[in-house]
């Protein structure tokens, strides 16, 4: 039952062969074992999800029950949850609960979706190992020396270790794609403005988008569609009808179910720093698209380069902004003692944020100051138009995008702690998405000489995220990469 | 050098609070005086992951006043943070708008001055735009803390930015009074200055007359009223001559006025300004004003103090005096056009009469406003109407007004019934009172025989008093003047 799809899940808990109150009990006693080694959840809410089974049993009694209905799910510890601690695995809101619950978690609360705990994350989501929590580190499933990636690690390792079906995140510069790959699960990223921002704590506003942690394409498109839509209470909402991402995969695989399909090679992903065992598995993963009916075509993306300078200009500017908030003044972490009001601010801020958040508030507040604005903030703004540029041109020329999600597989814990710059450059593939504002996808595609997961990203136009799922929806008919399992939930 | 060789250069920055019912970029309310932190939404205490949604209402009201001043209402601005840290600010930065203001230019016709030295001049504006207020710190009654109250964090506020042409400080007044007689006259502010509805900030610098460059300035924070706003901007020049005469500088700063010594001191100087670090707020998307939302906002403005003066003068054949006083508030405004559409347009005049003379005087000795006014619009035009028929003389017509005023009766016409007080236009009654008074004052009658004028107008007086003041007195001074004559 811990490995079985949604779909799987939906029959068995409409057939009463499973109750949702016995399938939540059984994720959770998976946490209670599993997690201690893992880390991957900051707060787990057993109490809150047997009462939510309740009521989804009683649901599905009545015959009211949706696609969620009684699914267990987790949620990072970046959505606000009435009642439960919202901690963005800082010590800063350590102590913090929402009187109130994100958009998304309302959503998924009203579908009957069961949320068994928040999962951890790297500090204010800054980070790409997960190594910047204050509540420890997220062991990757397949090889616990190693890394989960970040920033939602802890939702990624935990459906990669079944101690959840499914899982929320939040992807800024990768934070949602990358940790898919590393731990070898699916992962989408929609475009910005399909997921409500509403309740989800800001880290770089004009980046920052909600998505969907699952074993594979099809568990990812339930979620999905169950998160999106219009919010009024986000001004970059999109008012746009809402889609049913998993009734889009329900095409009939034919024999060559992606004939037509144009793959968008850039060839710029495919250069260089690229570690071999990655290059083989996209390469072999790419064959099987083209097998399957695709055609390849090189494309270029000139500036994907500039995505690491300009985005480490744009997201801590905007973070130093959205960060100023918590200044202990009405809620949050505040020094025991200080002298006067800057001291009660110095204090409070240096005692409860983390190394990264702090060195990413230093720059922002760096890039935002008189007379560094236009030479940084501005020029970052021009490169993320000649790289969202980029991506229209390439994508006049074919229909997705695609390219390892990652230069490398999962790296040792410690690995690049003395390093920030070198953790930057790992995320050169997904930034410029974010940048771009576009969806993007990964998913599983086998396996480096490790054993390590290797991860494959789609990248399609605006509003293509049906086209995303359904493409990997055929590619996972096709092979199990998917249905790999690391050793803790075999 | 004297202080006549000195300019002296204004411009005013005024916050003027919109009267929207919600917040600029919450839900929660507006009003005022409610217990502290009980008007606050999840925004404006500013939890984690809350977010601004921007309130139409105040775009409506800016637009409104772009208009009015016949500015350029831009079809794109930009929402910018202000980041600064302060208790009263939740976020760590106000939203404000920066470099793509909603409202671009535009001009204010002010008068200033009285009687012959009064003169007309053009105040241009720079720019207006749309932001949110901050909360209130408390440092009183928490002994050695501060309390926070907010109440008033995110209530959408106007900032109104004049370039620096005025010249003095009745042309800052003169210049402040029209502004806010303009933000209430088409209902986007209520101008309650001791509320803080409408603050003026004061930039003033000196230069000798001639000179081409400004001089440096300091700006005066926070004045709500128009007497503080003179009393700093006098002190403040004042001040600034007597520093360079004696060989000062001037050097950029923030001061704050102090009402009860009547000084400026300095707030923080150009060094520790704040560097706010601007940028556009990611939350928000630029605003967008269409053509059509314009032509509504248009649609619904009242006809403004300009073109009713216009009117007042064109059609009614006012004086530019009387038609600029009676547009300086909309209130004065309303009862006066309501006092004559009760009269007749043909009474324009002697109604504007009233409504400046005796009416504005009781007010002001009584210290109400004119919406208060105990007198209503067709009381008033009831007793112009006997007046400019001959029913009763301007004498009794002061009579009436007091008895209106206080409350007497509810028509000019109830009160003349009553008290008899209809004018005496009967000639032979009028004659046979002048016969008495001639018997009774033969003193007065010889010395206006022998050439004292002022005898005919004790006597008059006197044929006056014995006609309990009913007498039409046109009439009794030309019946006089014949049996004298005679």
């Amino acid at each position: 039952m811990i490995n079985a799809s949604l779909v799987e899940l939906r029959r068995a808990l409409d057939a009463r062969q499973i109750s949702s109150v016995e399938l939540a009990t059984l994720f959770l006693d998976r946490i209670t074992a599993l997690n201690p080694q893992l880390n991957a959840f900051i707060t787990v809410d057993r109490d809150g999800a047997l009462t939510a089974a309740r009521a989804a049993d009683a649901r599905i009694a009545a015959g009211d029950a949706g696609p969620l209905t009684g699914i267990p799910l987790a949620h990072k510890d970046v959505f606000c949850t009435e009642g439960v601690l919202t901690t963005c695995a800082s010590k800063m809101l350590g102590n913090f609960v929402s009187p109130y619950d994100a958009h998304v978690v309302s959503l998924l609360k009203a579908a009957g979706a069961v949320s068994l705990g928040k999962t951890n994350m790297d500090e204010f989501a800054m980070g790409s190992s997960n190594e910047n929590s204050y509540y420890g580190p997220v062991k990757n499933p397949w090889d616990a020396t190693r890394v989960p990636g970040g920033s939602s690690g802890g939702s990624a390792a935990a459906v990669a270790a079944r101690l959840a079906p499914i899982a929320t995140g939040t992807d800024t510069g990768g934070s949602v794609r990358q940790p898919a790959s590393f731990c070898g699960i699916t992962g989408i990223k929609p475009t910005y403005g399909l997921v409500s921002r509403y309740g989800m704590v800001a880290f770089a506003s004009s980046l920052d988008q909600g998505g969907a942690f699952g074993a594979s394409a099809e568990d990812c498109a339930l979620l999905l569609s169950a998160m999106t839509g219009f919010d009024e209470r986000d001004s970059t909402s999109l008012e746009r009808p809402a889609e049913d991402y998993a009734a889009a995969l329900a095409a009939p695989a034919a024999g060559k179910p992606l004939d037509g399909l144009r793959i968008g090679l850039p060839r710029e992903f495919f250069a260089e720093g690229m570690a071999d065992g990655v290059r083989t598995a996209i390469e072999a993963a790419l064959a099987q698209y083209r097998a399957l009916g695709a055609t390849t075509v090189e494309v270029s993306l000139p500036n994907a380069k500039l995505a690491i300078p300009a985005y480490y200009v744009i997201a801590p500017a905007e973070c130093s902004s959205n960060l100023s908030r918590f200044d202990g003044v009405r809620y949050g972490h505040r020094a025991a003692e200080y002298t006067d009001l800057a001291d009660m601010y110095g204090k409070s801020r240096a005692e409860g944020f983390g190394a990264e958040v702090k060195r990413r508030i230093l720059v922002g507040t760096y890039v935002l100051s008189h007379g560094y604005y236009d030479a940084y903030y501005l020029q970052a703004q021009r490169l993320r138009r000649l790289i969202a540029e980029d991506f229209k041109a390439a994508l006049a020329q074919c229909d997705v995008i695609a390219g390892p999600t990652v230069p490398n597989t999962a790296w040792a814990l410690g690995e690049m702690a003395d390093d920030p710059v070198q953790m930057y450059l790992s995320d050169i593939y997904t930034i410029a998405v974010n940048l771009a504002g576009l969806p993007g996808l990964s998913h599983p595609c086998g396996f480096d000489a490790q054993g390590l997961p290797v991860g494959l990203q789609l990248v399609g136009d605006y509003f293509s995220e049906a086209r995303l799922l359904a493409t990997t929806h055929r590619f996972q008919q096709a092979t199990d990469w998917h249905r790999q399992r690391p050793a803790c939930a075999q | 050098m004297s202080r006549t060789d000195w300019e002296v250069v204004i411009g005013l920055e005024v916050h003027a609070q919109l009267n929207t019912a919600s917040k600029i970029f919450s839900g929660a309310s507006t009003a005022f005086g409610a217990e502290p932190n009980r008007q606050t939404s999840a925004v404006d205490i500013a939890l984690p992951g809350v977010l601004p949604v921007l309130n139409r209402g105040a775009v409506e009201r800016a637009i409104r006043f772009g208009l009015a001043i016949g500015a350029h209402v831009a079809p794109t601005s930009v929402f910018a943070r202000k980041n600064y840290f302060y208790p009263d600010l939740p976020k760590g930065y106000q939203i404000s708008q920066f470099e793509l203001p909603v409202v671009q230019g535009g001009e204010i016709t002010i008068r200033v001055g009285e009687g012959d030295k009064a003169y007309e001049k053009t105040v241009r504006l720079t720019r207006a735009h749309l932001e949110e207020d901050a909360g209130k710190s408390l440092h009183e009654d928490f002994h050695g803390m501060t309390g926070i109250d907010l109440n008033r964090a995110g209530t959408p506020l106007l900032e109104i930015v004049s370039e620096p042409d005025m010249r003095s400080s009745a042309e800052a007044v003169a210049y402040a009074r029209a502004l806010h007689a303009l933000v209430r006259w088409i209902d986007i502010c209520d101008g309650n200055m001791q509320e803080g509805s409408f603050r003026c900030d004061a930039n003033v610098s000196v230069r000798h007359k001639g000179a081409t460059e400004f001089g440096t300035r300091r700006e005066i924070k926070n004045l709500n009223s128009f007497r503080f706003l003179q009393q700093a901007i006098d002190y403040e020049v004042q001040w600034q001559i007597a520093t360079i005469e004696d060989g000062g500088r001037i050097q950029q700063a923030t001061v704050l006025f102090d009402p009860d010594s009547g000084e400026t001191r300095m707030m923080r100087s150009k060094e520790d300004a704040h560097d706010y670090r601007y940028f556009p707020d990611p939350d928000l998307l630029p605003l967008v004003i269409s053509d059509e939302w314009k032509a509504r906002v248009q649609a619904d403005m009242p006809e403004l103090p300009g073109a009713m003066k216009a009117r007042f003068m064109d059609e009614w054949g006012l004086s530019a005096y009387d038609a600029t006083t009676l547009t300086a508030s909309k209130e004065v405004a309303d009862f006066y056009q309501a006092t004559v559409s009760a009269a007749s347009a043909a009474l324009a005049k002697p109604c504007a009469n009233w409504v400046m003379g005796d009416l504005a005087a009781r007010l002001n000795k009584a210290e109400l406003d004119i919406s208060a006014s105990p007198v209503s619009p067709a009381q008033l035009a009831g007793l112009v109407a006997r007046i400019a028929d001959n029913t009763i003389s301007n004498a009794i017509g002061k009579k009436v007004f007091d008895a209106l005023w206080n409350g007497e009766c509810t028509t000019a016409d109830e009160i003349i019934d009553r008290q008899g007080l209809k004018q005496v236009t009967d000639i032979g009654a009028i004659e046979a009172i002048i016969d008495e008074v001639l018997a009774a004052n033969p003193k007065s009658v010889e010395e206006f025989r022998a050439g004292k004028e002022k005898a005919f107008n004790a006597l008059v007086g006197q044929a006056m008093k014995a006609s309990k003041g009913k007498a039409n007195p046109s009439q009794v001074n030309e019946l006089l003047r014949k049996k004298l004559g005679g």
